[in-house]
């Protein structure tokens, strides 16, 4: 097969595009995963009634990372940290493709060169997506 | 047989009876005004219920649409009320004033989203009937058309008498949080 220049000049920049997007983890993949024992740090970077109302047991709450005080939260938390440390950032806000808060937190991440991080994949929101799929549920605060 | 039983009984707490057909939750809740906005105070009238969050890109997407919905029907007895879920009354507020929105907005909380079945998700419309009853719950971005279609049709019906002897009265306010 012949490759022209022209099509290696559409394909490099979407390659490059699709390198940098966050690694992902299903819905039904991490509900396992907490299932077995295994507890990856959890963070939820979308807003605090949501939050309130139904979170990941065990996940943190750090607010919606489209906005710059929570990303300097989220930074300050994660600093002390080995880089190797297994990450799911969540937030459930909105459809995954307009979430404004995933993005932003995963890049900030990758800046700070943690290495294991991803993100979940929530399709339509939290409820949906979670909730609703009957996967483990806490309320309140913390 | 025991995870049926808990998925049920964590439903029930997590959402409260706000179905179509339902009486709408009452709230009184200050606007970023400070006037109280009174969901009872509305009754007669056809009100947009509208769960939203300044960072919202689908909720920011929909404002516009809202406001021309507020201009529009305005005088055929229709009211928007905003309740946003920022955690930051100041962003409300820089944004209400960006949009030039208007209708009032109020800063909503979890037991007002619970009280509302649950707002795991922005943005939530609340279609509610001059007789104060939930006509339809729409999770996401507004459906501009449908929503125009039921408000011609919600504008056009007359409200019912109200009454509080024989009749539904207002549905008690919440305790205090």
């Amino acid at each position: 097969m012949r490759v022209t220049p022209l099509l290696l000049a559409v394909l490099i920049p979407i390659a490059a595009v699709a390198a940098d997007a966050p690694p992902t983890v299903q819905p039904a993949e991490l509900a396992s995963m907490l299932k077995s024992g295994e507890k990856p740090l959890m963070i939820q970077v979308g807003f605090r009634v949501l939050y309130t109302q139904a979170h990941i047991p065990g996940s943190e709450y750090i607010g919606p990372a489209s906005k710059p005080e929570a990303l300097q939260q989220l930074r300050h938390r994660l600093e002390p940290l080995p880089r190797t440390q297994a990450i799911v950032l969540y937030c459930g806000c909105c459809p995954w493709e307009r979430c404004p808060n995933v993005n932003p937190a995963w890049e900030a991440l990758h800046a700070m060169a943690f290495t294991n991080v991803k993100v979940l994949y929530i399709a339509h929101n939290f409820g949906k997506d979670w909730v609703d799929q009957g996967y483990p549920v806490a309320t309140g605060e913390h | 047989m025991r995870r049926p039983v808990l998925l049920l009984l964590a439903a029930v707490l997590l959402l409260g009876s706000a179905k179509p057909g339902a009486m709408a939750p009452r709230f009184a809740l200050p606007d970023l005004e400070g006037r109280t906005i009174d969901l009872a105070a509305y009754r007669g009238k056809v009100v947009l219920l509208d769960f939203w969050a300044t960072w919202c890109a689908p909720c920011r997407a929909e404002i516009p649409r809202l406001i021309d919905l507020q201009t529009k029907y305005r005088n055929r007895g229709v009211q928007i009320i905003g309740i946003s879920l920022d955690d930051d009354a100041g962003a409300v507020r820089d944004f209400q004033r960006e949009f030039k929105m208007n209708y009032p907005v109020v800063i909503g909380d979890a037991a007002l989203a619970k009280q509302y079945g649950g707002i795991l998700g922005l943005p939530v419309l609340f279609v509610i009937g001059r007789d104060g009853r939930i006509v339809r719950r729409h999770d996401g971005e507004l459906d501009l058309a449908k929503t125009r279609r039921e408000l011609e049709r919600l504008a056009s019906e007359s409200a019912r008498p109200f009454t509080l002897h024989g009749g539904e009265g207002l549905p008690e306010l919440p305790p205090a949080a």
